[in-house]
């Protein structure tokens, strides 16, 4: 019987503050960026407040936020932070830092687009540069899973068999700004779900060890291939607090989400908010008579190659909305990594990418129409580009 | 690790490559891999013990006798030599 939380309406980004107080975050350390700036506010006033009882360190700059929590982590707190587009990319060469020592930190990352032109909103360039990492990363498409698995990305990140750090992404403006309705958890519900930490080794000087040695090129590959291993097999263990958070309040989530593809031989593919929006699409196109079904992709890091490929069994033709480019490159991001999971298959359906929605760039389902309707001739006629920017003027 | 490095698999790396006994540093012997050390010329050394101060390794071990010779984290880079006060050190290449 799944617990029933209190229904509120809220600001996504205070949800996700208060998502960190109820699981009970011991170390923070954030520098503010739009459109970030919510999630860390509030949670500096909670600890302001004693409403956390959390260090919170106030750092000047992003670069120096990730690398106090690396401090913090060390020393054995469950350490949260959150950052956002030029903020990310001034972690950039401490979050490769934070994966390869097996640092279980969560951040939120309210995805914006990367300068220049500067832009403070959404689309996901920001994480994709930053895809090589090696951190589990979901993303989210609404006030609730923000909320949801903010909690969950504890439990998984400190599971001895994971220590991975864990972002869930979560696009800016577009979520954190707006207000939701949404349950929130009880603090009995979430401790018995969440336990303490109990890191596997920290910084003792009763008991000495030490982290982040160098590697020798004997053995680099060596310890790169244990993180592989651990990104990789971590697959089971995040469906594993999926199912358990599932069971626990009804809402259960999967790593590549289905919405009306009973039969579809056109599949839409998204992550993000944006998929929302694509459903209203997929209805109307679905009443209109067409075979049209829609995948969101909630975990991209690690990918979910066998569940991908199930989902688009059956399907001719698979159409991916990228939000961010890879410019001179092969695809959008997500295009690549899809065409490149499906490759092998014996029968598989036409790929064909779309970019969608950078710098903020409104999006409305009668895009995603437009946007079946032109796949479908590309498809036809064999794609004239690797892909397409969509609704760009010319 | 008591293996050498070459045949350590991927499966025998602590997770984060982390090291869980102190003093891992003593274990790896940066002599390995000089190209030159230093020798003493007893006969003009004054027992100052300058070269063991400046050697920014800790190189240079004091003997029973109250002369200096190199130990096995010596890296060879002259130091000791540049700054001896009777030039009774001199660099040696190593022997193939």
């Amino acid at each position: 019987m799944a617990v029933k939380g209190h229904r509120v309406g809220m600001e996504v980004s205070i949800a996700v503050s208060h998502a960190v107080q109820l699981a009970r975050a011991e170390a923070i350390a954030a520098y503010p960026i739009t459109p970030q700036t919510h999630i860390v506010e509030h949670l500096s006033s909670l600890v302001a407040n004693g409403d956390l009882e959390a260090e919170f360190i106030n750092v000047e700059s992003e670069h120096s936020a990730i690398s106090a929590c690396i401090g913090m982590s060390a020393a054995g707190a469950r350490t949260f932070t959150a950052t956002s587009s030029q903020g990310l990319a001034l972690m950039h060469e401490i979050l490769f830092i934070v994966s390869a020592m097996r640092f279980p930190i969560v951040m939120a990352v309210a995805n914006r687009a990367l300068s220049g032109p500067l832009s403070i909103w959404n689309d996901h360039g920001d994480i994709m540069a930053a895809r090589d990492i090696g951190w589990i990363q979901v993303f989210v498409e609404n006030g609730q899973e923000a909320f949801d698995h903010t909690i969950m990305a504890f439990k998984i990140a400190e599971n001895y068999k994971v220590l991975l750090p864990t972002i869930v992404n979560m696009d800016g403006f577009i979520l954190t700004h707006v207000v939701e309705a949404l349950e929130m958890l009880d603090q009995e519900t979430v401790d018995k779900f969440l336990p303490d930490y109990h890191p596997r080794f920290k910084l003792d000087p009763k008991h000495p060890l030490t982290m982040g040695a160098f590697a020798m090129p004997e053995l680099f590959t060596e310890v790169k291939m244990g993180h592989q291993h651990a990104l990789m097999t971590s697959y089971d263990h995040i469906l594993k607090v999926w199912d358990e958070w599932g069971k626990l309040t009804g809402r259960t989530y999967h790593p590549v989400e289905r919405y009306r593809t009973e039969g579809a031989k056109v599949l839409l593919l998204i992550m993000g908010s944006l998929a929302e929006v694509a459903e209203v699409a997929v209805d109307e196109m679905r009443e209109a008579g067409e075979s049209v079904g829609l995948l969101k992709l909630r975990m991209w890091r690690p990918f979910p190659f066998k569940a991908l490929r199930e989902a688009v069994a059956g399907a001719e033709l698979v159409i991916v909305c990228d939000r961010a480019l890879s410019l001179g490159g092969a695809a959008g991001p997500v295009m690549a990594e899809v065409r490149s999971a499906l490759y092998p298959l014996a029968q598989k359906p036409a790929v064909v990418g779309y970019t969608v929605g950078l710098g903020g760039r409104d999006t409305q389902p009668e895009a995603f129409k437009e946007i079946v309707r032109l796949a479908r001739e590309e498809a036809a006629a064999g794609p004239s580009q690797e892909y397409f920017l969509f609704g760009v003027r010319s | 690790m008591s293996k050498p490095w070459d045949q350590v698999t991927w499966q025998e790396i602590e997770i984060g490559g982390i090291l869980t006994e102190p003093g891992s540093a003593r274990a790896y012997n940066t002599g390995d891999w000089r190209s030159q050390h230093p020798v003493w010329t007893k006969s003009r050394c004054i027992k100052c013990g300058v070269c063991w101060t400046v050697c920014p390794e800790a190189g240079i071990t004091e003997q029973p006798d109250g002369y200096f010779d190199m130990n096995s984290y010596c890296k060879g880079c002259g130091i000791c030599a540049k700054e001896c006060v009777t030039g009774c050190i001199s660099m040696v290449p190593e022997e193939e």
